[in-house]
């Protein structure tokens, strides 16, 4: 592929030391724990923490891709979801405090009441 | 430009006024719109005629293209030749007349502005017909016309037997409307086009090898067409019940204009008509069996309106006979001359059920000679000219009539003849049940008023002398040279059977009146066969209207309305909410089953993506 820019950049040497499959095997563990902490856990503090831990297994495949790949895409997926996380987190903070202020309760059984 | 537009224009202009506004219109002033558009219209008719001079061939006005659409090109043109003025002036000038007379005769009902824009409509419709110079604007006016007449016989929409007469009316020509508008499209295929004269054209230069079949086939559906209009056998069962409108309805629409429309279509088409011979028999078959049907039946009849009725399908009958014979101008020629004395013959028995107050009955009836006269005079002058008596107005165009079945099958003649004789005793036997004798019944009756004696006296005058004026001449460059070859045998022979009819009715009815009963005993079978018209209406009953029904109520509703499609529509329904009910469990309301549905579905989708190979 000829590159864009006016300075060639040379290929670098980079080092693989550790293989790609151990970091997606440390990605599927980090995943499964999340979710497995979504579906047990009933504190939704705990829930809120396992979908970040979700979402970081995820960033890590990405980026370990993107290293293995040598391609910058996967770094900016990771941002991306960087960002939506700080996001999620700001909305999702919010409405556990608002459930907590109503319900007394963090109990992610009793908030029920959407359902049909 | 002649402005030929105004002709129907003006009525509708007087159906605008008078059916948005008529009913805060006082009566002076919804008789000046309503007789005065139809005034108008008559003037500017004879201005027009007068203008354009003796109209060898057609003048066309051409408006604009109504629809242009792949090789259907059809405009708003409207047509005047000799035909179109004949009937131009019998339209517009008896509607004129039946217009003033409504003015009396209606004066004592409801609805009265009602009345006269219906009237005013279909006079409308009625100009569109006859102006019209292609076949769907010719159309456009035939289902106007019949959309009117549906309205008015229905007029005293409270009765239910009026209500169940229009909408027989109605249904029965829907189905000649049908063959109608089969034939139009025909038509369009085989020509390319609607235009009379383009049709014509192109039909006369078809080699006979290629078009025989198809010209016989537009013509029958023609036939099929007009025989629904102008209550021809086997679709005249309309016609006699049609007789529940208002005496001016009967006497406009049921016996002078509309009616006469199929004869008017079928002179029209002519040139088609002529290329096709079987078709033309079939035409003239079915006139002289409506003939004598109808005539047998206005025998035996009680009411005065049924018997002119009857007597309206007899005549319209001979106006196909001479059709089916190629008599085109001679069939014209009745068509005027019997839309003088049949209009007079309505006007006057509504004259006399006005004098009775209501009652029809000619059995309640008689002696009424000296106390309406001049009913009694306008009805015998009528009653001369549909006789056949010389040298009275229907005399000259039966005779014409008569004279040109001969000369195609003399046994046609005879028949005809036979049923001339018939005519002539049905009418003078309701005029001498009416007007001799002593009185039967218990009204006190009235002549009636200037309004209403004034056009019967017009049209007395156009009853005896109309035969003078020389319609099949006019017509000769149209139709062809009529014959003029009149064998004073046969002129004498129908003469006769007219005058034994009325010598038979004379004896029966003023001399012995115990003979028609004594007949009636002695030859009961056939006297209850036409007294009950032939069981027509029960045989059509039983085998078309209630097959027609059952089958709907059986198959049609319930059968596939209720079961197919309603079945099909709740199944459906049904379907939907067992489905939701099914899946609604999944939403329990517990944040963490929808997880653990995420994760199961992304499972199957991971699993189903690995084992069937979708991601390539």
């Amino acid at each position: 592929m000829p590159s864009e820019f006016p300075i060639p950049i040379p290929p670098l040497p980079l080092p693989e030391a550790v293989p790609l499959a151990w970091y997606l095997i440390l990605s599927a563990i980090l995943f499964s724990l999340g979710v497995a902490g979504f579906l047990f856990r009933r504190n939704i503090i705990t829930v809120f923490m396992s979908i970040e831990l979700m979402l970081n297994a995820v960033n890590l495949t990405f980026v370990a891709f993107s290293y293995h790949l040598k391609s910058v895409d996967g770094h900016i997926f990771s941002f991306f979801v960087m960002v939506i996380a700080a996001a999620e987190a700001a909305v999702g903070l919010a409405i556990i405090l608002t459930v907590f202020r109503n319900r007394q309760t963090l109990e992610i059984d009793e908030v029920s009441s959407l359902k049909l | 430009m002649h402005q030929l537009w105004l002709i129907p224009a003006l009525p509708f202009a007087g159906f605008l006024v008078n059916g948005i506004f008529g009913r805060r219109l006082g009566k002076p002033a919804i008789n000046a719109v309503a007789i005065g558009s139809v005034l108008l219209s008559f003037l500017w008719v004879v201005k027009t005629l007068f203008a354009l001079g003796p109209l060898e061939s057609a003048y066309t006005e051409s408006y604009f293209t109504w629809i242009q659409s792949g090789i259907v090109n059809v405009g708003f043109d409207f047509a005047v030749d000799r035909l179109t003025a004949v009937m131009l002036l019998v339209v517009t000038g008896v509607g004129l007349l039946i217009h003033i007379y409504a003015v009396g005769y209606m004066s004592h009902e409801g609805g009265y502005y009602r009345f006269f824009a219906y009237l005013n409509l279909f006079m409308f419709f009625m100009l569109i017909l006859v102006l019209a110079a292609n076949f769907l604007l010719l159309f456009v006016g035939w289902e106007g016309v019949g959309l009117c007449s549906y309205l008015l016989i229905g007029f005293y929409f409270l009765k239910k037997s009026a209500g169940d007469a229009g909408k027989k009316a109605f249904v029965v020509n829907r189905i000649g409307d049908f063959g109608f508008s089969l034939a139009i499209f025909l038509t369009l295929v085989t020509f390319g086009s609607l235009d009379f004269g383009a049709i014509n054209a192109k039909a006369a230069a078809m080699s006979p090898e290629t078009s025989a079949g198809v010209i016989t086939g537009i013509c029958l559906l023609l036939l099929v067409g007009a025989t629904g209009k102008s209550a021809q056998v086997p679709l005249y069962v309309w016609l006699p019940d049609a007789m529940e409108g208002p005496t001016p309805v009967s006497a406009l629409i049921h016996a002078a204009t509309m009616v006469t429309a199929g004869v008017y279509m079928i002179a029209r088409s002519a040139a088609l008509f002529n290329l096709a011979p079987i078709a033309l028999e079939v035409v003239a078959v079915i006139g002289l069996l409506t003939a004598v049907l109808a005539a047998t039946i206005g025998l035996a009849q009680n009411d005065i309106k049924k018997v002119f009725a009857y007597s309206t399908v007899s005549q319209l009958g001979y106006m196909f006979l001479a059709l089916g014979v190629g008599a085109y101008s001679a069939g014209i020629f009745h068509v005027m001359t019997h839309a003088f004395f049949k209009a007079l013959l309505f006007l006057g028995a509504g004259s006399v059920i006005h004098a009775l107050e209501g009652e029809q009955d000619l059995r309640h009836m008689g002696g009424l000679r000296s106390k309406i006269p001049v009913t009694f005079l306008v009805l015998v002058c009528a009653a001369v000219a549909i006789a056949g008596v010389p040298p009275f107005s229907g005399f000259k165009s039966k005779d014409e009539i008569l004279l040109a079945v001969h000369a195609h099958s003399p046994w046609m003649f005879w028949v005809g003849v036979v049923t001339a004789g018939m005519t002539a005793f049905y009418v003078f036997r309701a005029i001498f049940l009416c007007f001799f004798g002593s009185y039967r019944g218990k009204a006190h009756p009235h002549e009636s008023p200037l309004v209403m004696t004034l056009p019967l006296g017009v049209l007395a005058l156009l009853s005896l002398g109309g035969g003078y004026i020389d319609v099949p001449h006019y017509l000769a460059p149209l139709f062809g040279q009529p014959n003029t070859d009149h064998d004073m045998t046969l002129v004498a022979i129908s003469v006769g059977a007219g005058l034994a009819g009325i010598f038979l009715a004379w004896l029966f009815y003023v001399v012995k009146p115990a003979i028609p009963e004594a007949l009636a005993k002695g030859l009961s079978g056939p006297y209850k066969l036409i007294y009950n018209k032939y069981y027509v209406d029960e045989v059509y009953d039983s085998l078309v209207v209630h097959p027609l029904r059952d089958g709907s109520r059986s198959v049609l509703w319930r059968g596939i309305d209720a079961g197919l499609i309603d079945g099909a529509v709740n199944g459906a329904g049904t379907l939907a909410r067992s489905i939701g009910a099914g899946l609604r469990t999944m939403q329990s309301g517990y944040i963490r089953r929808y997880a653990a549905w995420v994760v199961l579905g992304s499972i199957g989708l991971v699993a189903a993506v690995t084992f069937l190979g979708g991601a390539r």
